[in-house]
């Protein structure tokens, strides 16, 4: 369960979200809104990247403010921009790099890095040079290395911003198959297809809350 | 420097970071060591050998010198005049041998490999308060921003020409340098959200 509390975020001295209060229990929610209405910071606060100035966040539990390392564990963050995200120079490393702390033998990661390869269609490219991927296969490669952490919670900051027609569906089929629970900032609207729930957040404030067809309506008429 | 590792089986390939480390400081040294052309050419042919063994292809081990030519034309050129031709010959050679074993060490290996070593040499370290995880991950940083640093460069310079401008330092290093920092802030936070500010 993910719960903001009259949550306020001043950054740079302008006030980013305006007392956000809202209770996350269903698996699939999405956020939308326009470009610097507050969304990718609200999506943020969910693994403690951003904290908030007033008012508190906790997820799974625990204050993002005072457990960040704890939830980090346990909710993953894919970004919008996947080169940013990649660490290592090669696709399999950069997966195995996720499981470097994670104090198993180097063949149990090596066996789940080709397994989680595997499942993202990556196989082919595990020895290749990461920057050397097509934007959609770096998005991929950026989701594979959280979801090989197995995550309880995935939080995705407008993955589909930066990808083509097809490699967005695809990234929409993963999601649909995850068994985690989802927590998705975009303006693909095509993304938020079977999503359980969708806040529209403009100039800081959640000004809808609901079923994602009202809710997308409700964001059409803002954007009009 | 592109974390270019080409897959292999060859020996080199399976030989442990450590060795390979090792062994090309010891080379690089005994390079530097040496004076005569002659030597110096043969040092370049058990390079070449080496380059053979490995199984990489002429194209890969090409690449890894192929950064240094001008450098190393302009070190000959000058040699040539302020010194003697052999010194310069020597010179030459003496660092593109460098530059060619050094690549070889870096198709060979993963930089995984590498930074496992490293983080085993510098343990020690801890004792002084320096977290030997952090370097080696800086290692691996700097190795995987050379390509995320020359993509951002190619792409200012074709907005510059696009826009008309055809050549401005300040118009190239301004929004250069703004990248690179964006990039890095953006980096940040990508290890934050991997757990890397919690060690």
């Amino acid at each position: 369960m993910i719960e903001f509390s009259d949550v306020r975020v001043r950054l740079g001295g302008r006030e980013v979200l305006r007392g956000i209060t809202a209770t996350l229990r269903e698996r699939r929610v999405g956020v939308v809104g326009a470009n610097g209405s507050g969304k990718s910071t609200l999506a943020r606060l969910v693994n403690g990247l951003v904290t908030p100035t007033e008012g508190a966040v906790t997820v799974l539990g625990m204050d993002t403010r005072r457990q960040a390392a704890k939830i980090r564990r346990r909710v993953g963050f894919v970004f919008t921009d996947p080169d940013a995200q990649i660490v290592m120079p090669t696709v399999a490393e950069d997966v195995a790099f996720s499981l470097r702390r994670s104090g198993l033998p180097a063949a149990e990661i090596e066996r789940r890095v080709r397994r989680a390869l595997a499942e993202h269609g990556l196989q082919d490219h595990a020895d290749h040079p990461a920057h050397q991927l097509s934007g959609g296969q770096k998005q991929l490669l950026a989701l594979c290395s959280v979801l090989v952490l197995d995550p309880d919670i995935l939080v995705m900051d407008e993955p589909t911003t930066l990808l083509d027609l097809r490699h967005s569906r695809h990234v929409a089929e993963i999601l649909r198959a995850l068994p985690q629970r989802i927590l998705v900032a975009t303006h693909d609207l095509d993304l938020l297809a079977g999503f359980d729930r969708v806040l529209v957040v403009d100039e800081g404030r959640v000004v809808a809350d609901d079923e994602p067809e009202q809710a997308i309506r409700h964001y059409r008429k803002l954007m009009a | 420097m592109t974390g270019a590792y080409i897959p292999g089986d060859s020996v080199l390939h399976r030989l442990p970071a450590g060795a390979k480390l090792a062994g090309l400081l010891a080379c690089c040294t005994v390079v530097v060591l040496l004076s005569s052309p002659w030597a110096l050419a043969g040092a370049a042919a058990v390079v070449a050998a080496l380059y053979a063994v490995s199984g990489v292809g002429a194209a890969a081990a090409w690449a890894q010198v192929r950064p240094v030519r001008w450098f190393a034309l302009a070190l000959f050129a000058m040699q040539f005049l302020l010194a003697t031709p052999a010194q310069a010959v020597a010179t030459t050679l003496r660092v593109v041998v460098a530059v060619a074993l050094a690549g070889l060490v870096t198709v060979t290996t993963r930089t995984s490999a590498v930074m496992a070593c490293l983080e085993r040499v510098l343990s020690p370290l801890r004792l002084a308060g320096v977290d030997p995880v952090r370097l080696s991950l800086l290692l691996s940083l700097a190795v995987r921003s050379v390509p995320v640093v020359s993509g951002l460069a190619t792409r200012v310079r074709e907005a510059q020409r696009a826009r008309g401008v055809e050549w401005s330092v300040r118009a190239f290093g301004v929004p250069l340098v703004v990248g690179a920092l964006r990039h890095a802030d953006t980096l940040g936070e990508a290890l934050a959200a991997r757990g890397f500010d919690d060690e």
